[in-house]
């Protein structure tokens, strides 16, 4: 049975536990384990965090990648953020081997040490890959018979040239991922386009990320979808606070709980309001 | 004014900008920049200043906080510029000269406090979900709590957040 370590970030486990919640009920029923990665921390974020010391976020991320190194796993995230923070942290520190040795020198005050060997990634991405669409389609109990706007975020497929998953301007992964459970992908305009909570922004210049948002809505609106499908906590928060806010309803999953109830699960057990 | 600081291109290099010199200007960077649309921020234009050495024009500037890292200028840049990692670079040195804006700095204080950007609002709903109250992270493990916060203190953060 294939087993990651289960990253679970900052605001999925204490914002949308449900998500959390989700994701665990939906790979235990796809026959992966998930392994708690304990004593991880934040990633660290990529906007704030990372903006204030690049030095920080670099230790910190190291500390959790070797939380899972010494797990022997490989990990697992459920958030654009989180994934966006460990893969590229990863990512650095496995091609520059003086940048590897000077974060070893404070992994090393706390008595830990980082080899290399982590992989990260998005569980969007394994499902995908590792379980595969037409695994998915037998686990499915319950077509769905819904409009979804899918949202893929930034971080998930971006930046491309080291994440080497999808089209970044076109792709089709989520597309086909939701397909699986009987809902329909709708067409829309900019379905790129970031939702706005990133890089700092939700947090000092809220205003502006709910012009993103707002943006964002509409064009979902326009397009006939009823429901949101993300696969980020922090995309999640913000088109869930933006739909309210701005008085343009939707009904916003996270692709987990998407999943869970196609597989049957009761929305009250994903954390989800039907 | 306008006052070039030549050592200033130097400083963003060692922060990992050094490829905001490869670029020619031609603006596709703002011409697909979602933040671009809705407020006066320009990459285009934060490049050249990062080019020029104008520390004070980036550094002071609330535009260099428009920028949500989405990436988008990044894989359409014909020069190859990290534009992102500029972003970035430029971020790292405005802070370390004391440029913090309070609702950042309330981000990274949770991340001292709690180890992550925030606290545990919703421990009745993970109880009712049939999760533990908190998760397995630092949050339950003061062991592993003080452990992390040994990073933030040897890497600087704590004084750089005051
Ligand atoms: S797209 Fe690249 S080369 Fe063109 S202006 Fe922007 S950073 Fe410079
Ligand atoms: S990464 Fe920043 S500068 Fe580039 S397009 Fe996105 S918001 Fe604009």
């Amino acid at each position: 049975m294939a087993k990651y370590a289960f990253f679970l970030g900052c605001i999925a486990p204490l914002r949308y536990p449900g998500i959390e919640k989700s994701t665990r009920e939906v790979f235990k029923a796809l026959g992966i384990e998930l392994v708690e990665l304990k004593d991880a921390s934040c990633c660290p974020a990529p906007g704030v965090i990372k903006s204030f010391s690049k030095a920080t976020w670099l230790a910190a991320a190291a500390r959790n990648l070797a939380l899972a190194e010494k797990e022997g796993l490989d990990i697992v995230t459920i958030c654009n953020g989180c994934y966006g923070s460990l893969f590229d942290a990863a990512h650095e520190l496995h091609e520059d081997k003086k940048m590897l040795d000077d974060v070893n020198k404070i992994l090393a005050e706390i008595g830990l040490k980082y080899n290399g060997g982590t992989k990260v990634r998005h569980f969007a991405e394994v499902l995908y890959k590792e379980v595969g669409i037409e695994a998915i389609k037998k686990a499915v109990k319950k077509q769905l018979d819904c409009k979804a706007a899918v949202f893929y975020g930034c971080h998930f497929l971006k930046p491309s040239n080291i994440k080497n998953l999808d089209d970044p301007e076109n792709p089709k992964i989520l597309d086909e991922l939701v397909a699986a459970t009987g809902a329909s992908s709708m067409p829309r305009q900019q379905k790129m386009m970031c939702c706005g909570a990133g890089g700092g922004l939700r947090s000092q210049f809220g205003e502006t990320a709910m012009k993103f948002t707002k943006a964002n809505l509409e064009y979902m609106k326009a397009s006939g979808a009823e429901v949101i499908v993300d696969v980020c906590p922090f995309c999640h928060l913000q088109f869930d606070a933006g739909q309210k806010e701005l008085g343009i309803p939707f009904k916003v999953f996270h692709l987990s709980q998407l999943f869970g109830l196609a597989f049957g699960m009761s929305a009250k057990d994903l954390g989800v309001k039907l | 004014m306008v006052t070039p600081v030549p050592a200033f291109t130097d400083e963003i290099a060692k922060n990992g900008g050094s490829s905001a010199m490869l670029c020619f200007q031609c603006g596709t960077c703002t011409a697909g920049c979602p933040s671009g649309r809705f407020v006066a921020y320009r990459i285009r234009k934060l490049m050249r200043a990062a080019q020029l050495g104008l520390k004070d024009d980036t550094i002071n500037s609330e535009d260099l906080w428009q920028c949500t890292t989405c990436y988008t200028c990044a894989e359409r840049c014909p020069r190859d510029v990290q534009i992102v990692d500029v972003v970035t670079a430029l971020r790292n040195i405005a802070v370390a000269n004391g440029k913090l804006y309070e609702g950042h700095k309330k981000v990274a204080q949770n991340l001292i406090k709690y180890g992550h950007t925030v606290d545990n609002s919703k421990s009745a709903q993970r109880v009712e979900l049939g999760l533990p109250e908190n998760p397995p992270t630092v949050l339950a493990n003061s062991a592993a709590m003080a452990q992390f916060n040994k990073i933030l203190e040897i890497t600087g953060f704590k004084k750089l957040v005051g």
